[in-house]
């Protein structure tokens, strides 16, 4: 029972982390949301479990986050991805004080204390064009799947100019590029530079503090992670062992733990 | 005499060949697809074939819409706000405010007596409010465009959409369907976003009757009723408002031609 598991169900993506009183990571999972999103925290925390080869009976707690982090039926208690993602981000670079998250709906720029708490924040949720659908979508138009992004805008030579800000109209200016014989590569580099001008001005909102890091499933996306750095004036790290996805779910599992002691401390095991 | 419109959209291409007495003798309407040039070949030819005609029988063409640069046979070009300005006062002679809403932009016109244009507004940051917008619901739902008017038009109880973004909008209708929600409901939750935020658009040039509704969104009938109702008062379409800016470009080619500006058009044979 000294075991947490950590639920970020989001908009795209579902990650769940099992982790140890140590925060150790033992097992992890990630599936497509979908739509029914009960499911979904049940099949990922099932996947997890057999990764870390435990049992529901050796996890004690179960928190949930992400956007729909209350329609988890197992959790035993739902936290804000902010507060997961700050409290998994210092866990990991306990030095960083700015956190940008990045998802496929939502980007999420914070910014914390040096416990890890959050003091203040913006997102971006309203439109497309300012979150990972705009690249998910870029992709779908070049004929690519969305684990390309990050290899495709690698391999840029000369990035082409993305002006349209809303994503549908983005569509006529890529198939544009493309009749104008734009490379794939550069098309793609070119929407994820368009996304970093936006993401950064979120950054900028909160009054951002150095040092950055880049969490969320946009995270492996090296380019983004480069430009953001060169457009705030310090870089950016991101988590180790290309974890950035699960900070969520990390975080979670983290905070699970707190909940989880207090609770022991409170009806001490029987000797 | 005769001339021409052709106005190519965003998502399609229309075309219309007008006679003296300003009576339209032929319709032409394609896809515009990503040749737009081709497009507004394409539709034109099919006018010309309507109304019986040949390409040199025409003394003069104006186009208009996003692609009427690339439009190779055309005289001159016109704005599609005053094209669609002009349109629609000639299709309703007492029309104050237009709403047009098209494929991938919708536009607020407040004109004036002779069909100038006093005031306007459109979307050109965001598809939301568009038809494009009903296009991600067709997509979604796997419903033809055509079919999700009179769908809609069976709901009594329609989903309230909560995102503005057209991107989004395709994960919320699969959402509400996931909830149990019927798929009249839902078409009919995408229809009362689309017109609650162009009549917006609208009210921000100003309300004035008569309200002409002009595009390609206006063949929709519950679109036509829900923009009525938000408006508050019966818009004026009819069977030709899908034409409204090629209607309008058309009226600007007599302008043209009874000024004296002869063609400089080169016609292919």
């Amino acid at each position: 029972m000294s075991l947490t598991a950590g639920i970020d169900l989001g908009s795209s993506f579902t990650k769940v982390v099992i982790a140890d009183g140590a925060g150790e990571i033992l097992g992890m999972a990630r599936r497509p949301t979908g739509f029914h999103f009960a499911a979904a925290a049940q099949k990922a925390l099932d996947e997890a479990m057999a990764d870390a080869g435990v049992e529901r009976g050796d996890i004690g707690y179960i928190a949930s986050t992400g956007f729909g982090r209350y329609t988890a039926e197992i959790h035993d208690l739902a936290i804000t991805e902010l507060t997961c993602h700050a409290f998994a981000t210092h866990r990991w670079l306990p030095e960083v004080r700015t956190v940008l998250d990045a998802g496929a709906q939502t980007v999420k720029a914070l910014r914390m204390d040096e416990v890890g708490r959050v003091v203040a924040f913006r997102l971006n949720d309203k439109c497309a064009a300012g979150a990972g659908a705009f690249l998910q979508k870029t992709v779908k138009y070049l004929g690519y799947h969305e684990t390309d992004i990050a290899p495709l805008s690698a391999a840029a030579v000369n990035p082409v100019t993305v002006s349209s800000v809303c994503t549908v109209f983005a569509e006529s200016e890529i198939i544009n590029h493309l009749a104008d014989d734009q490379s794939v590569e550069n098309v793609c580099a070119g929407a994820v530079i368009a996304l970093t001008g936006r993401a950064a001005q979120l950054v900028k909102r909160v009054k951002a503090e150095p040092p950055f890091a880049l969490t969320g499933g946009l995270s492996s996306v090296d380019l983004l992670r480069d430009r953001l750095g060169e457009l705030l004036g310090s870089p950016f790290a991101t988590p180790p062992d290309e974890l950035g996805a699960y900070a969520g779910a990390y975080g979670a599992s983290l905070l699970a733990h707190q909940r989880l002691q207090k609770r022991t401390e409170l009806s001490p095991v029987p000797a | 005499m005769l001339v021409a419109g052709v106005d190519v959209g965003s998502t399609q291409t229309k075309a219309v060949i007008m006679d003296r007495d300003q009576e339209i003798l032929g319709h032409g309407l394609c896809p515009t697809g990503a040749r737009l040039d081709e497009a507004g070949q394409t539709a034109f030819t099919l006018a010309l074939d309507e109304a019986g005609v040949t390409e040199s029988d025409i003394d003069y063409v104006v186009g208009t819409g996003y692609g009427r640069f690339r439009i190779t046979f055309g005289d001159v070009q016109v704005t599609e706000i005053s094209c669609h300005a002009r349109g629609a006062v000639h299709l309703f002679p007492n029309t104050h405010s237009v709403l047009d809403i098209g494929g991938q932009d919708t536009k607020a016109i407040k004109v004036g007596a002779d069909g100038q244009v006093i005031d306007f507004n459109m979307n050109d940051k965001c598809a939301a409010g568009t038809g494009r917008f009903l296009g991600a619901a067709s997509e979604a739902l796997e419903v033809p465009l055509g079919e999700l008017g009179p769908l809609a038009l069976g709901s009594k109880n329609p989903v309230k959409m909560t995102t503005t973004c057209t991107v989004f909008a395709e994960s919320e209708i699969l959402g509400w369907l996931a909830k149990g929600r019927r798929v009249e409901d839902v078409v009919l939750g995408v229809h009362v976003a689309i017109a609650s935020r162009s009549v917006t658009l609208l009210r921000r040039v100003g309300v004035e009757p008569e309200v002409t509704f002009t595009g390609g969104v206006t063949r929709n009938s519950a679109m036509v009723e829900l923009v009525s109702e938000q408006v508050g008062e019966r818009v004026n379409t009819s069977e030709e408002s899908h034409y409204c800016g090629a209607i309008g470009a058309a009226i600007f080619a007599w302008d043209r031609v009874l000024a004296g500006h002869p063609s400089e058009r080169r016609t292919s044979v």
